[in-house]
């Protein structure tokens, strides 16, 4: 245990850019709800004003976006969600609910202006009344199943397209994060489902990801990470409500995911776990101490007569 | 120093590794203080006299050489490196052969090795145990079950003896470190990761001798941490993403459904009088 002296004594200092980076990196991996801790501790260890700020300038707008930060919006619209379907550029976001454009503030993590859209980053009256219908039913899904969460519809492809006019894309997006310090828990649930709609075929194909995490630490510190993708197609059917279908179809593949992650979590304790340690020895007793020592110095007492043969 | 620390308590505990190397760069002048204050997996080396594999850790270090626990040899090689006393080594030899078998019996493969050395004040000794278990499919892993799989228990104990009363005063300190990948690829990636650190004390007879003791309360504080993080800690992630997304269809009293419904019922119950 004992410490040489080390034949440097001086210590190798990092570059500038380089102590941004690690800024940077701690910033963008801030657990959900923490990343004004995070911050308060990066600027630190930067020990340097100027360093911190830069990789604050860096981080925050990444970070906001990666997290789907939703800010309120000062003319008391709502919530605007930021997400890279919306981005527009670096500091403005489109709420496709509000048809308006939100000016953000990222290291401050404030909305400072709104403004209405301009018609070049809507979608056509045709589009939007499929992604209205989207939206209002995914408002009343987010709201009955996710406490606390945000949702957004966007149009990200055949914003133009009229009837009859082809393929259009909707892109649904829901975001539900919570960090409660004083019960040492924090996570963040992150749905993102492509939907292309081809109207003249009346179908709907979804391609979706969920992506999880969740933090535990009292006394310890355990998370799970954990995301799946999915993919069908559904029917649009005359009369009924191209909103409702294609939600309910979301609301269902959701539901999977939380059966097979409750699966997964039963397995552990009897099957996944064995991989790392038994709960007990295959004798299903516990360790035998003595015995093992006896065994020992019988093990010792053969390797010297094999030794010496 | 202690936003350092904090920063490490907050990273995700899959990002550790990188976040103390980060530290350690940014910091050079405190890098003892945030090794000797971090929990990270326990690099392997191999001695090849003894064709086996021993664990690293500050206990078995000189400079940059590291003592094997089978031929007591460091390496890189040191001419005069700290060394055990005779007493003590024998005692670490038995620990590492006895330790290795119960190594086997619970982890079915892995790695072990343990170290025993005198504490400052020149009372009694001091041990650490160390056990390390690669569960992945490519590694020691028998059931095919894990994509990626490491678990890595540090315990180190403290050991003082009333020679009067033939009585043993054990102190154990463990860290248990754990990750896990699944891998079943039709439901998509699922892990679990993290690490948590316990402490034990108790006073007991010297008459089954130190290896026995030190053994039987390893053995117990492994089996509470491993029920511990497996029962406790990873069920509490699991609420975490219930809450995020209820299971709808579910009535449950706490569920944003079913308070919803206690509400509908209590104002209905309200205008019914």
């Amino acid at each position: 245990m004992e410490d040489r002296i080390s034949e440097e004594d001086e210590y190798e200092e990092l570059a500038d850019d380089q102590k941004v980076a690690i800024g940077k990196w701690f910033l963008l991996n801030a657990p959900p709800g923490q990343v004004s801790q995070v911050a308060k501790d990066v600027r630190e260890v930067l020990m340097d004003e100027r360093l911190y700020d830069q990789a604050a300038k860096e981080a925050f707008p990444e970070y906001n976006v990666k997290n789907m930060i939703s800010l309120e919006m000062p003319d008391g619209s709502g919530q605007v969600l930021l997400t890279e379907f919306g981005q527009l550029d670096r500091s403005r976001y489109l709420d496709p609910r509000t048809a308006s454009v939100a000016v953000v503030d990222h290291v401050k993590q404030v909305c400072t202006e709104v403004r209405p859209a301009d018609d070049e980053d809507l979608p056509s009256a045709y589009v939007e009344g499929f992604r209205f219908s989207v939206d209002a039913a995914l408002m009343k899904y987010v709201d009955d199943a996710f406490q606390g969460g945000e949702c957004s519809v966007y149009c990200t492809k055949g914003k133009d397209v009229e009837k009859s006019g082809g393929e259009f894309e909707l892109t649904v997006v829901i975001c539900n994060s919570s960090y409660s310090p004083k019960n040492f828990r924090g996570g963040c649930w992150q749905s993102v489902w492509r939907v292309l709609i081809n109207e003249e075929l009346r179908t709907a194909t979804l391609q979706g990801t969920i992506s999880v995490n969740a933090h535990y630490f009292e006394e310890g510190n355990v998370q799970l990470e954990s995301s799946r993708k999915f993919n069908d197609t559904v029917t649009l059917q005359d009369g009924k409500d191209a909103g409702t279908t294609i939600v309910h179809v979301i609301e269902h593949l959701e539901s999977v995911y939380l059966s097979s992650l409750e699966e997964q979590y039963s397995n552990l304790s009897d099957r996944t776990f064995k991989e790392l340690r038994r709960k007990l020895p295959v004798t299903r007793t516990l360790f035998q101490w003595d015995k093992a020592l006896q065994l020992s110095l019988t093990r010792e007492i053969t390797r010297e007569f094999s030794n010496k043969r | 120093m202690e936003a350092a620390m904090d920063l490490m308590r907050r990273m995700p505990p899959s990002l550790s590794q990188q976040a103390l190397d980060s530290l350690l760069a940014l910091l050079p002048a405190h890098s003892s203080e945030l090794l000797s204050r971090s929990d990270q997996p326990l690099q392997v080396a191999y001695d090849e006299e003894f064709d086996k594999h021993y664990l690293l850790c500050d206990y078995n270090r000189d400079g940059d050489s590291y003592r094997s626990p089978w031929s007591s040899k460091y390496k890189p090689e040191l001419e005069d490196g700290v060394q055990p006393s005779p007493e003590l080594r024998k005692l670490e030899q038995e620990a590492n052969e006895v330790f290795a078998i119960y190594r086997d019996q619970y982890y079915e493969g892995g790695i072990s090795s343990v170290y025993v050395w005198e504490p400052e004040d020149g009372k009694g000794f001091a041990a650490c145990v160390l056990i390390k278990k690669d569960g992945s499919d490519g590694g020691d892993g028998r059931r095919g079950l894990l994509q990626e799989g490491a678990w890595d228990a540090i315990h180190v104990v403290e050991v003082k003896e009333d020679q009067e009363r033939q009585m043993g005063h054990y102190c154990l300190t463990s860290t248990v470190m754990l990750a896990l990948t699944t891998a079943n690829r039709a439901s998509g990636p699922f892990s679990l990761s993290g690490s948590i650190t316990r402490q034990m004390e108790s006073d007991i007879s010297l008459e089954p001798g130190h290896l026995c003791n030190m053994g039987r309360l390893i053995e117990e504080m492994e089996s509470k941490l491993r029920n511990g993080l497996d029962q406790v800690y990873f069920g509490k992630t699991k609420e975490v993403v219930f809450t995020l997304r209820e299971p709808l269809g579910v009535m449950s009293a706490s569920s944003h459904v079913g308070q919803t419904l206690q509400r509908m019922i209590v104002n209905d119950l309200a205008h019914s009088r």
